[in-house]
Protein backbone atom coordinates (compact mmCIF):
# COMPACT_ATOMS: atom_id res chain seq x y z
CA UNK A 1 0.00 0.00 0.00
CA UNK A 2 1.10 3.51 -0.78
CA UNK A 3 2.66 5.00 2.38
CA UNK A 4 1.46 8.43 1.35
CA UNK A 5 -2.09 7.15 1.29
CA UNK A 6 -1.71 5.78 4.82
CA UNK A 7 -0.39 9.09 6.11
CA UNK A 8 -3.17 10.90 4.28
CA UNK A 9 -5.83 8.64 5.72
CA UNK A 10 -4.58 9.16 9.26
CA UNK A 11 -4.44 12.89 8.75
CA UNK A 12 -8.00 12.98 7.42
CA UNK A 13 -9.24 10.81 10.29
CA UNK A 14 -7.50 13.17 12.69
CA UNK A 15 -9.15 16.22 11.14
CA UNK A 16 -12.52 14.48 11.19
CA UNK A 17 -12.11 13.70 14.89
CA UNK A 18 -11.22 17.34 15.65
CA UNK A 19 -14.21 18.54 13.65
CA UNK A 20 -16.55 16.18 15.47
CA UNK A 21 -15.24 17.27 18.84
CA UNK A 22 -15.56 20.95 17.89
CA UNK A 23 -19.17 20.43 16.79
CA UNK A 24 -19.96 18.62 20.03
CA UNK A 25 -18.32 21.39 22.07
CA UNK A 26 -20.21 24.09 20.21
CA UNK A 27 -23.49 22.24 20.61
CA UNK A 28 -22.86 21.65 24.29
CA UNK A 29 -21.98 25.29 25.00
CA UNK A 30 -25.01 26.45 23.03
CA UNK A 31 -27.21 24.18 25.14
CA UNK A 32 -25.82 25.83 28.29
CA UNK A 33 -27.70 28.93 27.15
CA UNK A 34 -30.92 27.19 26.11
CA UNK A 35 -33.39 26.25 28.82
CA UNK A 36 -34.16 24.07 30.64
CA UNK A 37 -31.24 24.23 33.03
CA UNK A 38 -31.39 21.37 35.54
CA UNK A 39 -30.08 23.14 38.65
CA UNK A 40 -30.56 20.09 40.82
CA UNK A 41 -28.27 18.09 38.54
CA UNK A 42 -25.71 20.91 38.49
CA UNK A 43 -25.69 20.76 42.29
CA UNK A 44 -25.30 17.01 42.33
CA UNK A 45 -22.40 17.19 39.87
CA UNK A 46 -20.69 19.94 41.87
CA UNK A 47 -20.81 17.66 44.86
CA UNK A 48 -19.48 14.70 42.88
CA UNK A 49 -16.73 16.71 41.20
CA UNK A 50 -15.79 19.16 43.93
CA UNK A 51 -16.48 17.72 47.32
CA UNK A 52 -15.45 14.15 46.62
CA UNK A 53 -12.26 15.26 44.87
CA UNK A 54 -11.13 17.24 47.92
CA UNK A 55 -9.12 14.40 49.53
CA UNK A 56 -7.27 13.56 46.33
CA UNK A 57 -6.54 17.14 45.40
CA UNK A 58 -5.72 18.08 49.00
CA UNK A 59 -3.21 15.27 49.45
CA UNK A 60 -1.63 16.01 46.09
CA UNK A 61 -1.20 19.68 47.01
CA UNK A 62 0.06 18.94 50.53
CA UNK A 63 2.92 16.75 49.39
CA UNK A 64 3.69 18.88 46.37
CA UNK A 65 4.03 21.96 48.59
CA UNK A 66 6.23 19.98 50.97
CA UNK A 67 8.57 18.63 48.34
CA UNK A 68 8.72 22.00 46.63
CA UNK A 69 9.98 23.60 49.84
CA UNK A 70 12.71 20.98 50.18
CA UNK A 71 13.92 21.19 46.60
CA UNK A 72 13.88 24.96 46.42
CA UNK A 73 15.75 25.11 49.71
CA UNK A 74 18.47 22.89 48.26
CA UNK A 75 18.73 25.08 45.16
CA UNK A 76 18.56 28.47 46.85
CA UNK A 77 20.99 27.56 49.67
CA UNK A 78 23.71 27.17 47.02
CA UNK A 79 23.79 30.95 46.67
CA UNK A 80 22.48 31.94 50.10
CA UNK A 81 19.01 32.81 48.93
CA UNK A 82 17.08 30.63 51.42
CA UNK A 83 14.77 33.53 52.17
CA UNK A 84 13.29 33.11 48.68
CA UNK A 85 11.90 29.63 49.50
CA UNK A 86 8.51 30.86 50.74
CA UNK A 87 7.95 33.16 47.77
CA UNK A 88 8.93 30.60 45.16
CA UNK A 89 6.81 27.91 46.78
CA UNK A 90 3.68 30.03 46.79
CA UNK A 91 4.17 31.31 43.25
CA UNK A 92 4.97 27.85 41.93
CA UNK A 93 1.86 26.48 43.54
CA UNK A 94 -0.64 29.17 42.61
CA UNK A 95 0.55 29.76 39.07
CA UNK A 96 1.42 26.27 37.99
CA UNK A 97 1.38 23.23 40.20
CA UNK A 98 -1.93 23.75 41.97
CA UNK A 99 -4.02 23.99 38.80
CA UNK A 100 -2.02 21.52 36.71
CA UNK A 101 -1.66 18.75 39.28
CA UNK A 102 -5.20 19.36 40.49
CA UNK A 103 -6.42 19.22 36.91
CA UNK A 104 -4.56 15.99 36.23
CA UNK A 105 -5.91 14.32 39.37
CA UNK A 106 -9.49 15.46 38.77
CA UNK A 107 -9.14 14.56 35.10
CA UNK A 108 -8.28 11.00 36.05
CA UNK A 109 -10.98 10.73 38.65
CA UNK A 110 -13.89 12.67 37.23
CA UNK A 111 -13.20 12.33 33.51
CA UNK A 112 -13.19 8.56 33.83
CA UNK A 113 -16.36 8.52 35.89
CA UNK A 114 -18.21 10.76 33.41
CA UNK A 115 -17.14 8.75 30.39
CA UNK A 116 -18.06 5.47 32.07
CA UNK A 117 -21.45 6.70 33.23
CA UNK A 118 -22.50 8.32 29.96
CA UNK A 119 -20.98 5.47 27.96
CA UNK A 120 -23.02 2.93 29.90
CA UNK A 121 -26.11 5.05 29.39
CA UNK A 122 -25.41 5.10 25.68
CA UNK A 123 -24.90 1.35 25.23
CA UNK A 124 -27.86 0.42 27.45
CA UNK A 125 -30.12 2.73 25.40
CA UNK A 126 -30.76 5.06 28.34
CA UNK A 127 -29.83 8.06 26.19
CA UNK A 128 -32.34 6.91 23.56
CA UNK A 129 -34.90 6.53 26.33
CA UNK A 130 -34.22 10.11 27.47
CA UNK A 131 -34.96 11.36 23.97
CA UNK A 132 -38.22 9.43 23.71
CA UNK A 133 -39.20 10.92 27.07
CA UNK A 134 -38.75 14.35 25.44
CA UNK A 135 -35.65 15.34 27.35
CA UNK A 136 -32.63 16.64 25.48
CA UNK A 137 -29.66 14.55 26.64
CA UNK A 138 -27.34 17.51 26.11
CA UNK A 139 -29.35 19.60 28.54
CA UNK A 140 -29.93 16.77 30.98
CA UNK A 141 -26.51 15.09 30.99
CA UNK A 142 -23.83 17.26 29.42
CA UNK A 143 -24.70 20.82 30.46
CA UNK A 144 -24.80 20.11 34.22
CA UNK A 145 -21.42 18.39 34.03
CA UNK A 146 -19.82 21.19 32.01
CA UNK A 147 -21.14 23.94 34.26
CA UNK A 148 -20.35 22.08 37.46
CA UNK A 149 -16.79 21.23 36.41
CA UNK A 150 -16.03 24.75 35.17
CA UNK A 151 -17.31 26.33 38.37
CA UNK A 152 -15.91 23.80 40.81
CA UNK A 153 -12.35 23.43 39.59
CA UNK A 154 -11.32 26.98 40.61
CA UNK A 155 -12.68 26.36 44.10
CA UNK A 156 -10.81 23.08 44.33
CA UNK A 157 -7.62 24.72 43.16
CA UNK A 158 -8.01 27.54 45.66
CA UNK A 159 -8.17 24.91 48.39
CA UNK A 160 -5.19 23.16 46.80
CA UNK A 161 -3.20 26.40 46.86
CA UNK A 162 -3.86 26.88 50.56
CA UNK A 163 -3.13 23.27 51.47
CA UNK A 164 0.02 23.33 49.32
CA UNK A 165 1.34 26.44 51.02
CA UNK A 166 0.60 24.79 54.33
CA UNK A 167 2.61 21.72 53.25
CA UNK A 168 5.56 23.89 52.35
CA UNK A 169 5.20 25.81 55.62
CA UNK A 170 5.23 22.60 57.70
CA UNK A 171 8.42 21.39 56.05
CA UNK A 172 10.06 24.79 56.29
CA UNK A 173 9.28 25.17 60.00
CA UNK A 174 9.86 21.63 61.23
CA UNK A 175 12.45 20.34 58.86
CA UNK A 176 14.39 23.36 57.66
CA UNK A 177 14.19 25.45 60.87
CA UNK A 178 12.64 28.53 59.28
CA UNK A 179 11.07 31.10 61.54
CA UNK A 180 7.30 30.71 61.28
CA UNK A 181 6.44 34.42 61.22
CA UNK A 182 9.02 35.39 58.65
CA UNK A 183 8.16 32.42 56.42
CA UNK A 184 4.52 33.51 56.36
CA UNK A 185 5.49 37.13 55.80
CA UNK A 186 7.66 36.11 52.82
CA UNK A 187 4.84 33.96 51.49
CA UNK A 188 2.40 36.82 51.22
CA UNK A 189 4.62 39.87 50.79
CA UNK A 190 5.57 39.26 47.15
CA UNK A 191 2.45 37.38 46.11
CA UNK A 192 0.46 39.26 43.49
CA UNK A 193 -3.24 38.95 42.75
CA UNK A 194 -2.38 37.87 39.23
CA UNK A 195 -0.49 34.81 40.51
CA UNK A 196 -3.63 33.46 42.09
CA UNK A 197 -6.09 34.66 39.46
CA UNK A 198 -4.16 33.18 36.54
CA UNK A 199 -4.14 29.84 38.36
CA UNK A 200 -7.87 29.97 38.94
CA UNK A 201 -8.55 30.84 35.30
CA UNK A 202 -6.48 27.85 34.31
CA UNK A 203 -8.48 25.72 36.71
CA UNK A 204 -11.76 26.76 35.09
CA UNK A 205 -10.38 25.96 31.65
CA UNK A 206 -9.17 22.57 32.85
CA UNK A 207 -12.54 21.83 34.44
CA UNK A 208 -14.24 22.57 31.13
CA UNK A 209 -11.80 20.33 29.28
CA UNK A 210 -12.28 17.45 31.72
CA UNK A 211 -16.07 17.52 31.51
CA UNK A 212 -16.06 18.05 27.76
CA UNK A 213 -13.81 15.06 27.10
CA UNK A 214 -15.62 12.83 29.59
CA UNK A 215 -19.00 13.67 28.06
CA UNK A 216 -17.81 13.54 24.47
CA UNK A 217 -16.25 10.12 24.72
CA UNK A 218 -19.04 8.72 26.86
CA UNK A 219 -21.71 10.12 24.58
CA UNK A 220 -20.14 8.65 21.46
CA UNK A 221 -19.23 5.26 22.84
CA UNK A 222 -20.54 2.15 21.17
CA UNK A 223 -20.06 -1.57 21.35
CA UNK A 224 -20.90 -2.78 24.82
CA UNK A 225 -18.63 -3.01 27.85
CA UNK A 226 -15.50 -2.94 25.73
CA UNK A 227 -16.64 0.26 24.07
CA UNK A 228 -17.26 1.88 27.44
CA UNK A 229 -13.77 0.85 28.55
CA UNK A 230 -12.29 2.37 25.43
CA UNK A 231 -14.30 5.57 25.92
CA UNK A 232 -13.06 5.87 29.50
CA UNK A 233 -9.43 5.43 28.53
CA UNK A 234 -9.75 7.91 25.67
CA UNK A 235 -11.49 10.45 27.88
CA UNK A 236 -8.73 10.35 30.50
CA UNK A 237 -5.79 10.33 28.09
CA UNK A 238 -7.18 13.09 25.89
CA UNK A 239 -8.19 15.32 28.78
CA UNK A 240 -4.76 15.00 30.43
CA UNK A 241 -2.97 15.89 27.21
CA UNK A 242 -5.33 18.75 26.44
CA UNK A 243 -4.84 20.08 29.97
CA UNK A 244 -1.09 20.29 29.42
CA UNK A 245 -1.52 21.92 26.02
CA UNK A 246 -4.09 24.40 27.33
CA UNK A 247 -1.83 25.13 30.27
CA UNK A 248 0.88 26.32 27.92
CA UNK A 249 -1.54 28.41 25.88
CA UNK A 250 -3.12 30.10 28.90
CA UNK A 251 0.30 30.75 30.40
CA UNK A 252 1.41 32.39 27.15
CA UNK A 253 -1.67 34.62 27.20
CA UNK A 254 -1.07 35.77 30.77
CA UNK A 255 2.65 36.10 30.14
CA UNK A 256 2.13 38.41 27.19
CA UNK A 257 -0.59 40.43 28.91
CA UNK B 1 -61.36 7.35 0.92
CA UNK B 2 -60.67 5.75 4.27
CA UNK B 3 -59.42 7.50 7.39
CA UNK B 4 -55.71 8.52 7.38
CA UNK B 5 -53.66 5.82 9.05
CA UNK B 6 -52.18 6.62 12.47
CA UNK B 7 -48.79 5.43 11.38
CA UNK B 8 -47.58 4.83 7.87
CA UNK B 9 -44.15 3.72 6.72
CA UNK B 10 -43.40 3.67 3.04
CA UNK B 11 -40.27 2.38 1.40
CA UNK B 12 -38.11 2.88 4.50
CA UNK B 13 -34.46 1.98 3.99
CA UNK B 14 -31.84 1.75 6.70
CA UNK B 15 -28.35 0.29 6.59
CA UNK B 16 -25.37 0.29 8.90
CA UNK B 17 -22.26 0.64 6.78
CA UNK B 18 -22.61 -2.04 4.13
CA UNK B 19 -25.13 -4.05 6.14
CA UNK B 20 -28.65 -3.45 4.84
CA UNK B 21 -31.20 -3.87 7.62
CA UNK B 22 -34.38 -2.34 6.24
CA UNK B 23 -34.78 -2.60 2.47
CA UNK B 24 -38.05 -0.88 1.73
CA UNK B 25 -40.48 -1.41 4.59
CA UNK B 26 -44.12 -0.59 3.87
CA UNK B 27 -46.47 -0.77 6.79
CA UNK B 28 -49.65 0.96 7.92
CA UNK B 29 -51.26 0.92 11.32
CA UNK B 30 -54.79 2.24 11.68
CA UNK B 31 -55.95 4.34 14.63
CA UNK B 32 -56.75 2.19 17.64
CA UNK B 33 -55.25 -0.88 16.08
CA UNK B 34 -52.94 -3.35 17.77
CA UNK B 35 -50.30 -4.54 15.35
CA UNK B 36 -47.85 -7.29 16.21
CA UNK B 37 -44.62 -7.49 14.26
CA UNK B 38 -42.92 -10.86 14.14
CA UNK B 39 -39.70 -11.88 12.49
CA UNK B 40 -36.44 -13.67 13.16
CA UNK B 41 -33.84 -12.37 15.53
CA UNK B 42 -31.77 -9.62 13.94
CA UNK B 43 -34.17 -8.86 11.09
CA UNK B 44 -34.46 -5.23 12.11
CA UNK B 45 -37.67 -5.03 14.12
CA UNK B 46 -36.11 -2.85 16.81
CA UNK B 47 -34.36 -0.75 14.16
CA UNK B 48 -37.72 -0.15 12.49
CA UNK B 49 -39.33 1.37 15.57
CA UNK B 50 -36.20 3.39 16.34
CA UNK B 51 -36.55 4.89 12.87
CA UNK B 52 -40.13 5.90 13.64
CA UNK B 53 -39.01 7.56 16.88
CA UNK B 54 -36.23 9.38 15.06
CA UNK B 55 -33.51 7.69 17.12
CA UNK B 56 -32.12 6.35 13.85
CA UNK B 57 -32.34 8.19 10.58
CA UNK B 58 -33.46 6.16 7.58
CA UNK B 59 -31.60 6.81 4.32
CA UNK B 60 -34.76 6.75 2.26
CA UNK B 61 -38.49 6.54 2.56
CA UNK B 62 -41.21 8.31 4.45
CA UNK B 63 -42.73 7.87 7.88
CA UNK B 64 -46.06 9.60 8.42
CA UNK B 65 -47.91 9.95 11.67
CA UNK B 66 -51.48 11.23 11.37
CA UNK B 67 -50.64 11.91 7.76
CA UNK B 68 -47.67 14.19 8.51
CA UNK B 69 -44.14 13.48 7.41
CA UNK B 70 -41.91 13.05 10.45
CA UNK B 71 -38.44 12.29 9.11
CA UNK B 72 -36.12 15.20 9.79
CA UNK B 73 -38.18 16.90 12.50
CA UNK B 74 -35.99 18.73 14.99
CA UNK B 75 -36.08 20.90 18.07
CA UNK B 76 -39.46 21.79 19.52
CA UNK B 77 -41.41 20.12 16.72
CA UNK B 78 -39.67 16.87 17.45
CA UNK B 79 -40.46 17.22 21.14
CA UNK B 80 -44.13 17.72 20.37
CA UNK B 81 -44.05 14.76 18.03
CA UNK B 82 -42.51 12.50 20.67
CA UNK B 83 -45.26 13.42 23.13
CA UNK B 84 -47.50 11.12 21.14
CA UNK B 85 -45.32 8.10 21.83
CA UNK B 86 -44.58 5.68 24.61
CA UNK B 87 -41.77 3.21 24.17
CA UNK B 88 -40.78 0.07 26.00
CA UNK B 89 -37.20 -0.70 25.05
CA UNK B 90 -36.14 -4.29 24.57
CA UNK B 91 -33.53 -3.81 27.30
CA UNK B 92 -35.97 -1.73 29.43
CA UNK B 93 -33.36 1.10 29.44
CA UNK B 94 -34.22 2.28 32.95
CA UNK B 95 -32.23 5.21 34.31
CA UNK B 96 -29.82 3.78 36.89
CA UNK B 97 -29.43 7.07 38.69
CA UNK B 98 -33.14 7.38 39.50
CA UNK B 99 -35.43 5.36 41.71
CA UNK B 100 -38.06 3.10 40.17
CA UNK B 101 -40.93 5.53 40.67
CA UNK B 102 -38.87 8.45 39.35
CA UNK B 103 -38.24 6.40 36.23
CA UNK B 104 -41.95 5.81 35.74
CA UNK B 105 -42.81 9.44 36.48
CA UNK B 106 -39.96 10.86 34.38
CA UNK B 107 -42.04 12.07 31.45
CA UNK B 108 -44.62 13.56 33.81
CA UNK B 109 -42.09 15.52 35.85
CA UNK B 110 -39.66 16.59 33.12
CA UNK B 111 -41.99 16.62 30.12
CA UNK B 112 -45.37 17.62 31.50
CA UNK B 113 -44.17 19.73 34.48
CA UNK B 114 -46.30 17.82 36.94
CA UNK B 115 -45.55 18.28 40.64
CA UNK B 116 -43.43 15.48 42.09
CA UNK B 117 -46.04 14.33 44.59
CA UNK B 118 -48.80 14.09 41.99
CA UNK B 119 -46.46 12.37 39.54
CA UNK B 120 -45.55 9.88 42.24
CA UNK B 121 -49.19 8.95 42.71
CA UNK B 122 -49.56 8.31 38.99
CA UNK B 123 -46.36 6.26 38.99
CA UNK B 124 -47.55 4.08 41.87
CA UNK B 125 -50.82 3.46 40.04
CA UNK B 126 -49.00 2.45 36.84
CA UNK B 127 -46.67 0.20 38.80
CA UNK B 128 -49.67 -1.48 40.39
CA UNK B 129 -51.07 -2.17 36.93
CA UNK B 130 -47.93 -4.05 35.93
CA UNK B 131 -48.07 -6.04 39.15
CA UNK B 132 -45.49 -4.16 41.23
CA UNK B 133 -46.26 -2.93 44.74
CA UNK B 134 -45.32 0.39 46.36
CA UNK B 135 -42.32 -1.23 48.10
CA UNK B 136 -40.67 -1.58 44.68
CA UNK B 137 -41.15 2.10 43.92
CA UNK B 138 -38.34 3.20 46.24
CA UNK B 139 -35.77 0.72 44.92
CA UNK B 140 -32.99 1.43 42.45
CA UNK B 141 -33.34 -0.26 39.05
CA UNK B 142 -30.16 -2.23 39.76
CA UNK B 143 -31.97 -4.02 42.58
CA UNK B 144 -34.63 -5.48 40.27
CA UNK B 145 -34.81 -8.79 38.44
CA UNK B 146 -34.89 -8.81 34.64
CA UNK B 147 -38.65 -9.36 34.50
CA UNK B 148 -39.27 -6.61 37.04
CA UNK B 149 -37.17 -4.18 35.01
CA UNK B 150 -39.23 -5.00 31.96
CA UNK B 151 -42.42 -4.26 33.84
CA UNK B 152 -41.07 -0.97 35.16
CA UNK B 153 -40.15 -0.09 31.56
CA UNK B 154 -43.72 -0.92 30.61
CA UNK B 155 -45.13 1.28 33.35
CA UNK B 156 -42.90 4.12 32.14
CA UNK B 157 -44.08 3.63 28.55
CA UNK B 158 -47.75 3.98 29.49
CA UNK B 159 -47.32 6.63 32.21
CA UNK B 160 -48.35 9.57 30.03
CA UNK B 161 -51.14 7.59 28.32
CA UNK B 162 -49.68 8.28 24.87
CA UNK B 163 -51.51 7.86 21.58
CA UNK B 164 -49.04 5.40 20.11
CA UNK B 165 -47.20 2.84 22.19
CA UNK B 166 -44.33 0.62 21.06
CA UNK B 167 -43.62 -2.54 23.02
CA UNK B 168 -40.34 -4.21 22.13
CA UNK B 169 -40.67 -7.79 23.38
CA UNK B 170 -42.83 -6.99 26.42
CA UNK B 171 -43.20 -10.57 27.65
CA UNK B 172 -39.69 -11.88 27.04
CA UNK B 173 -38.20 -12.98 30.34
CA UNK B 174 -41.50 -13.07 32.21
CA UNK B 175 -43.12 -16.17 33.69
CA UNK B 176 -46.25 -17.35 31.80
CA UNK B 177 -48.69 -15.90 34.33
CA UNK B 178 -47.06 -12.49 34.41
CA UNK B 179 -46.82 -12.72 30.64
CA UNK B 180 -50.57 -13.03 30.50
CA UNK B 181 -51.03 -10.09 32.89
CA UNK B 182 -48.94 -7.98 30.54
CA UNK B 183 -50.86 -9.19 27.49
CA UNK B 184 -54.09 -8.12 29.13
CA UNK B 185 -52.57 -4.78 30.03
CA UNK B 186 -51.69 -4.15 26.40
CA UNK B 187 -55.20 -5.14 25.35
CA UNK B 188 -56.57 -2.71 27.95
CA UNK B 189 -54.36 0.10 26.67
CA UNK B 190 -55.86 -0.33 23.24
CA UNK B 191 -59.43 -0.79 24.42
CA UNK B 192 -59.63 1.75 27.27
CA UNK B 193 -57.17 4.42 26.23
CA UNK B 194 -57.80 4.06 22.53
CA UNK B 195 -54.07 3.79 21.98
CA UNK B 196 -52.50 2.51 18.79
CA UNK B 197 -49.92 -0.11 19.64
CA UNK B 198 -47.11 -1.81 17.80
CA UNK B 199 -45.73 -4.82 19.62
CA UNK B 200 -42.69 -6.84 18.71
CA UNK B 201 -42.74 -10.36 20.03
CA UNK B 202 -41.46 -13.86 19.43
CA UNK B 203 -44.17 -15.28 21.64
CA UNK B 204 -46.97 -16.51 19.37
CA UNK B 205 -49.40 -17.08 22.23
CA UNK B 206 -48.96 -13.45 23.24
CA UNK B 207 -49.31 -12.34 19.61
CA UNK B 208 -52.62 -14.17 19.28
CA UNK B 209 -53.96 -12.51 22.43
CA UNK B 210 -53.08 -8.91 21.65
CA UNK B 211 -52.99 -8.61 17.87
CA UNK B 212 -55.64 -7.26 15.57
CA UNK B 213 -53.17 -7.47 12.73
CA UNK B 214 -49.85 -9.23 12.31
CA UNK B 215 -46.95 -8.26 10.10
CA UNK B 216 -43.89 -10.34 9.41
CA UNK B 217 -40.51 -8.76 8.72
CA UNK B 218 -37.96 -10.77 6.79
CA UNK B 219 -34.81 -9.63 4.99
CA UNK B 220 -35.68 -5.98 5.34
CA UNK B 221 -39.24 -6.15 4.03
CA UNK B 222 -42.71 -6.91 5.27
CA UNK B 223 -43.39 -10.29 3.70
CA UNK B 224 -46.87 -10.74 5.11
CA UNK B 225 -49.41 -8.40 6.69
CA UNK B 226 -52.89 -9.53 7.62
CA UNK B 227 -55.50 -10.00 10.30
CA UNK B 228 -54.42 -12.03 13.33
CA UNK B 229 -57.21 -14.56 12.76
CA UNK B 230 -55.84 -15.37 9.32
CA UNK B 231 -52.37 -16.19 10.50
CA UNK B 232 -52.86 -19.95 10.39
CA UNK B 233 -54.16 -19.82 6.83
CA UNK B 234 -51.75 -17.19 5.57
CA UNK B 235 -50.47 -19.44 2.82
CA UNK B 236 -47.14 -17.68 3.29
CA UNK B 237 -44.25 -20.09 3.73
CA UNK B 238 -42.27 -17.63 5.90
CA UNK B 239 -45.16 -17.14 8.31
CA UNK B 240 -45.89 -20.87 8.43
CA UNK B 241 -42.31 -21.68 9.27
CA UNK B 242 -42.14 -18.95 11.90
CA UNK B 243 -45.34 -19.73 13.79
CA UNK B 244 -44.56 -23.43 13.88
CA UNK B 245 -40.96 -22.80 14.82
CA UNK B 246 -39.50 -25.16 12.27
CA UNK B 247 -35.81 -25.18 11.44
CA UNK B 248 -36.47 -26.22 7.82
CA UNK B 249 -38.11 -23.86 5.39
CA UNK B 250 -37.50 -20.74 3.35
CA UNK B 251 -35.99 -18.84 6.30
CA UNK B 252 -32.46 -20.20 6.40
CA UNK B 253 -30.81 -19.65 9.75
CA UNK B 254 -27.28 -18.42 9.32
CA UNK B 255 -25.30 -20.71 11.55
N1 LIG C 1 -26.44 0.82 16.12
C1 LIG C 1 -26.22 -0.20 15.27
N2 LIG C 1 -25.06 -0.25 14.58
C2 LIG C 1 -24.81 -1.24 13.71
N3 LIG C 1 -25.66 -2.26 13.46
C3 LIG C 1 -26.83 -2.27 14.11
C4 LIG C 1 -27.17 -1.24 15.06
N4 LIG C 1 -28.39 -1.51 15.56
C5 LIG C 1 -28.79 -2.65 14.96
N5 LIG C 1 -27.85 -3.11 14.09
C6 LIG C 1 -27.97 -4.29 13.24
O1 LIG C 1 -29.26 -4.30 12.68
C7 LIG C 1 -29.78 -5.60 12.67
C8 LIG C 1 -31.18 -5.60 13.23
O2 LIG C 1 -31.13 -5.30 14.61
P1 LIG C 1 -32.43 -5.24 15.50
O3 LIG C 1 -32.00 -4.91 16.88
O4 LIG C 1 -33.43 -4.37 14.86
O5 LIG C 1 -32.94 -6.75 15.44
P2 LIG C 1 -34.30 -7.31 15.99
O6 LIG C 1 -35.12 -7.68 14.80
O7 LIG C 1 -34.90 -6.38 16.96
O8 LIG C 1 -33.81 -8.65 16.69
P3 LIG C 1 -34.24 -9.26 18.11
O9 LIG C 1 -35.50 -9.97 17.87
O10 LIG C 1 -33.13 -10.20 18.41
O11 LIG C 1 -34.36 -8.13 19.06
C9 LIG C 1 -28.84 -6.49 13.44
O12 LIG C 1 -28.22 -7.35 12.53
C10 LIG C 1 -27.85 -5.56 14.04
O13 LIG C 1 -26.57 -6.11 13.87
MG1 LIG D 1 -35.02 -6.25 18.94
Amino acid sequence: MNPLAIVGRFFLAFLAAIGKLACFAGDAVWHCLVPPLYLRLVGRQMLAIGFYSLPVVGLTALFTGAVLALQIYIGSSRFNAESAVATIVVIGLTRELGPVLGGLMVGGRVGAAMAAELGTMRVTEQIDALITLRTDPLNYLVVPRLIAATLTMPLLVLVADIVGVFGGYMVAIHRLDFNAASYLKNTFEYLETMDVVSGLVKAAVFGFIIALMGCYHGFNSSGGAQGVGRATTNAVVSSLILILVANYIVTELFFAG
Amino acid sequence: MSETPKLQLSDVHKSFGRKVVLAGVDLTVARGESLVVIGGSGTGKSVMIKCVLGLLKPERGSIRVDGEETIGLSGGRRRDYLAKFGMLFQSAALFDSLKVWENVAFALIEGADMAREAAREVALEKLRRVGLGPEVAELDPAELSGGMRKRVGLARAIATEPEIIFFDEPTTGLDPIMGDVINRLIVECVRDLGATTLTITHDMASARTIAHKVAMLHQGRIVWHGPAAAIDQSGNPFVDQFIHGRAEGPIAMEL
